[in-house]
């Protein structure tokens, strides 16, 4: 059975069926949207069963001819980092539709465009060929953009077409870069199969053209996790986003980026990338360094969970660029595959976590206070317990405390890139320190110390919030207490990145 | 020239009768039934492009790159063919939605169809003719013929300013063109691009003069920098449907006839004019785009944005030598033709709802004609090049060509130009999607102008989804006959 075919379409049906229901039944809409999420996950799930965990390649494999003429086909297949960010995606997914059972505006564009959000972004993990994967990256940019601009706060507009020419230029600088490999191919082979083209490695040896695709590649993917200096649209369209899309955007939108250096830029550039790993490192340190401080900074709760995903996404590229850094030295491939692990499971980490402290600012701001100023509030515990405690169980696993899954990966980013980059890597313990210290801060200013007199009677987590903030609580507390599972599923996609990159055999 | 060689005219014969018979035919129509010279338009449009497409067939199973009949003054290789495929199925869509258009604002329509038809006997004629004479007459059929077309309106002064505007420009340009002809012919003493080919690279400046004046009227005709400046007045005030036409029809051929007299009479091993080619394609697009951007009139969007697409469409031409310019141009004229097409007429359906063509009257049409929105809004993102549409598969096959051929910066300036119009095709988005609208409208959509619109949509989508027949036939119809 094409699993991976069925998984990918199943939004997308979707979509066209909520396109052809009537606007006025709004609670068929969600009914019938929330059916399509809910068999999407299962469908994820159901992946698992089909996938042999005792091999590290990529598997699955589901091919079709598409545009057979310039060596385009429809081809998919998963590893274990691709899986899990595909079924991180459509867990995000269904519980994001499940927050957004009270959209009341636009409900069938709104419930429509999640759904092809949601093709669009399992599309990039699935696709193996290039020019797949390039026309499912552009997808996830148009139902985005609408999410922000039409159900966004007061600034929507600009952070919506904010977003859209910041990620397009990143694009069309990686589709540049894939052509320059299309075109170094040799004629009568010319393919965008992205398995062939990791074996061939066309650029290899040419130079400033493999430079200028390595900076093609590298544009696109630091736009969209984002490093600094390319983050600057991050904060405005989180902020501006309704609350499911900034729960997206950051659970999945910017693992895109971070996938995109792991599976394409590592194997295909290694030696350029090693080059310019410790640039690569320097620029994570600063967003790190960077997004805690101005973190710290905010009044603004959700700009300041915002600001912690620069901080966080600049974890996984310290990793990521230590793994670079490693190769072509044995001793160091054990160090290499502990970051690399370590980067993955931050990715899944960060997704859980943020996307749960995203929807914990919704719950607050949406329906409840309609301010997210951190001074605003004070003594909320005690009004709200089961928000606090899934707020508190959120911001901790955050800052990375042990037993909680954001430690884990952070653990394994810190041990692998120490024995690789050891500077950069103490000079980002300071980014931990400044999140701890502002996650802390925040808890203090919002649960503890007198309750403020205005937000006396709030009614505390209804069910569908619940629904949707539990599972993911669960998950942190779940791979936090016992990770081995994941990290050894993880660790078969890390084998296979480290052998192509030429660390292990 | 023998009878045999008629079967290759089938299609231009076709086409010019029917335009003669829609004119008697006219006559002999009360006013209220013109609708049927449109339709039989349309249907003698459909029966000339079958002929086009039977005459691509057997010229596939010919083995040969084309056919020189008429003494070798016209030429009918696939290249050409493909071009009158394009002149018809632009005309049709247009008749097909100036019949909802035309009886609302003059009482002549029914010569508008058939002024619409001579124009395309005209394209099809630039796209063929290999020999100067026959080009200048073709090319001028299509400038008279749409010089009158843009003053359609009597009664409006500004589709009056259009026509009197496009007159004045396109005979300035012509007569410059003209003279680059002659000099052209007293340096080698033949009009035939066949007959020049090979000998421009001795002549030293005249050559090239009388090249880069034959150059001012191709400009005209594509509206290429710097020959641009007519285009946002005249479609600006032309009837919308003829703004559409101009802005795919002439455009398309006055890139058949300037690829074909480039490749054929100047190889770029006589006298390169790449590097003037790629630089003219990059101002196109730049500039097109800069103008483009704080315009609020969604024809004088459109009229700036087909600047910068002309732009677009001169990366293939300075990427000639590559084998993927030629495709390029050929993918990038189809998906062009479907989506601008479609965003013109989507305009006129949207600015019949609001009485206005200014861009933010269209303030949240998406309520009101959900359907309409949509299809503009697959516009809009097919002409910025977004996945999954003809536009992004167009540019997908222009970069190629560009990454081929070496002219890696030209693809760099390409893909800054789709960021920059990325942000006023946004805005045609936004207002119909964001902004909520500002006043009661009320909408219909005719029922041609319904059609041409689903059909436009169907292709944008068509050509990206599964384009892999497009490529068929794109490839079959790239063949053009180049030398002896």
């Amino acid at each position: 059975m094409p699993i991976l075919t069925i998984t990918l379409f199943l939004p997308l049906l979707g979509t066209l069926v909520v396109l052809f229901l009537p606007a006025h039944d709004p609670a068929r809409i969600r009914r019938v949207t929330l059916a399509f999420a809910g068999l999407t996950f299962l469908s994820s799930l159901a992946i698992l069963s089909y996938f042999d965990f005792g091999r590290r390649e990529i598997q699955l494999l589901e091919e079709a001819a598409w545009i057979p003429a310039i060596g385009v086909q429809y081809k998919v297949g998963v590893d274990s980092m691709s899986l899990a960010l595909a079924i991180l995606t459509t867990l995000l997914t269904l519980l994001s539709v499940v927050y957004s059972l009270r959209v009341e505006e636009r409900v069938k564009e709104y419930n429509l465009l999640f759904l092809l959000l949601e093709t669009g972004m399992l599309g990039v993990f699935f696709s193996l060929d290039f020019f797949l994967f390039y026309v499912f990256w552009e997808l996830t940019l148009v139902p985005m953009y609408f999410l922000i601009g039409i159900w966004g706060g007061p600034r929507r507009e600009y952070a919506a077409i904010k977003f859209f020419l910041y990620t397009l230029v990143g694009s069309l600088a990686m589709l540049l870069a894939i052509l320059l490999l299309y075109f170094h191919l040799p004629p009568g082979e010319r393919t965008f199969d992205v398995l062939r083209i990791l074996e061939a490695r066309p650029l290899a040896g040419t130079g400033l053209l493999a430079q200028l695709a390595f900076w093609g590649f590298f544009l696109s993917f630091a736009i969209k996790v984002p490093m600094w200096p390319f983050h600057t649209w991050l904060p405005d369209a989180h902020v501006e986003a309704p609350t499911a899309g900034s729960v997206i955007l950051a659970a999945i939108l910017l693992k895109l980026g971070t996938y995109g250096f792991v599976r394409f830029s590592l194997p295909l550039f290694p030696e350029i990338f090693q080059q310019h790993a410790s640039l690569v490192a320097t620029l994570a340190v600063i967003g790190i360094i960077y997004g805690a401080l101005v973190a710290m900074a905010q009044q603004d709760l959700k700009k300041l969970v915002a600001y912690s995903s620069v901080n966080h996404m600049g974890y996984v590229m310290l990793a990521v660029a230590a793994a670079a850094a490693a190769r072509g030295r044995p001793e160091l491939a054990g160090p290499a595959a502990t970051a690399l692990n370590g980067a993955v499971l931050e990715m899944l980490a960060h997704g859980v976590i943020t996307g749960a402290l995203f929807l914990i600012v919704g719950v607050i701001y949406d329906y409840r206070t309609h301010t997210r100023g951190v001074e605003d509030f004070g003594g909320l515990w005690a009004v709200l317990p089961k928000y606090g405690a899934v707020t508190i169980t959120a911001m901790f696993a955050s800052l990375g405390l042990p037993g909680l899954m954001g430690f884990v990966a952070e653990f394994l980013i810190f041990v692998g890139s120490f024995a690789i980059l050891p500077v950069h890597t103490a000079l980002a313990a300071i980014g931990i320190i400044v999140t701890a210290a502002f996650f802390l801060w925040t808890i203090q200013r919002i649960f503890l110390g007198p309750t403020n007199p205005r937000w006396g009677n709030l009614p505390d987590l209804d069910r569908r919030e619940a629904w949707s903030l539990v599972p993911l609580v669960i998950l942190m507390i779940v791979f936090g207490v016992y990770p081995r599972p994941l990290v050894e599923f993880i660790n078969l996609s890390t084998m296979q990145v480290m052998q192509l990159v030429g660390l292990v055999r | 020239m023998n009878g045999a060689d008629l079967r290759w005219l089938v299609p231009e014969l076709v086409v010019g009768t029917l335009a003669l018979l829609l004119l008697v035919v006219d006559l002999f129509l009360p006013q209220e039934r013109k609708s049927v010279v449109g339709g039989l338009g349309i249907l003698g449009l459909s029966v000339a492009g079958v002929g086009a497409a039977r005459v691509l067939r057997d010229l596939g199973g010919l083995g040969a790159a084309g056919v020189r009949i008429l003494w070798d003054t016209y030429t009918v290789d696939p290249f050409g063919v493909y071009f009158k495929l394009v002149a018809v199925v632009a005309t049709a869509l247009v008749i097909l939605v100036g019949m909802d258009f035309f009886p609302r604002y003059t009482a002549y329509a029914g010569e508008a169809y058939a002024m619409l038809v001579f124009n395309c006997l005209g394209l099809m004629l630039m796209a063929s003719s290999s020999e100067l004479i026959t080009l200048l007459v073709s090319i001028e059929l299509v400038s008279l013929t749409s010089y009158l077309l843009a003053g359609y309106l009597k009664g409006n002064p500004k589709s009056n300013e259009a026509g009197v505007k496009y007159f004045l420009y396109g005979a300035a340009t012509t007569g410059v063109m003209a003279y680059g002809f002659s000099l052209l012919y007293g340096a080698t003493g033949s009009t035939s691009l066949y007959d020049i080919a090979g000998k421009l690279g001795q002549l030293g400046p005249v050559g090239a003069l009388g090249l880069g004046m034959a150059l001012a009227g191709f400009g005209f005709k594509i509206s290429m920098v710097p020959f641009h400046q007519w285009t946002p007045d005249v479609y600006e005030g032309a009837p919308t449907p003829v703004s559409a036409y101009l802005s795919v029809g002439p455009k398309a051929a006055g890139f058949a006839a300037l690829l074909r007299t480039l490749l054929v009479a100047v190889p770029p091993e006589s006298l390169d004019w790449r590097l003037l080619m790629a630089v003219l394609s990059a101002l196109s697009m730049t500039v097109g785009n800069l103008l483009a951007l704080p315009q609020r009139n969604i024809k004088r969007m459109l009229a700036y944005s087909s600047i910068s697409h002309a732009g677009f469409m001169l990366i293939a031409v300075a990427a000639a030598p590559s084998a993927w310019a030629r495709p390029a141009l050929l993918v990038y004229v189809g998906a062009y033709l479907f989506t601008n097409l479609g965003a013109f007429f989507a305009a006129l359906v949207a600015s019949w709802s609001t009485g206005s063509d200014e861009i933010p009257d269209f303030a949240g049409l998406s309520q009101r004609a959900p359907g309409v929105a949509l299809a503009m809004a697959l516009f809009m993102l097919s002409l910025t090049g977004i996945p999954p549409t003809a536009g992004f598969f167009g540019k997908y096959y222009l970069f190629s060509a560009a990454v081929d051929a070496g002219l890696l910066w030209l693809a760099v300036v390409g893909v800054l130009n789709s960021v920059v119009s990325l942000y006023y095709y946004v805005g045609v988005i936004r207002a119909l999607y964001l902004m909520s609208p500002t006043r009661e409208v009320s909408v219909s959509v005719p029922r041609g102008a319904g059609w041409a619109l689903v059909l436009t949509a169907l292709g944008t989508l068509a050509l990206g989804v599964a384009p892999q027949p497009f490529v068929t036939l794109i490839q079959s119809a790239q063949r053009l006959l180049a030398g002896f």
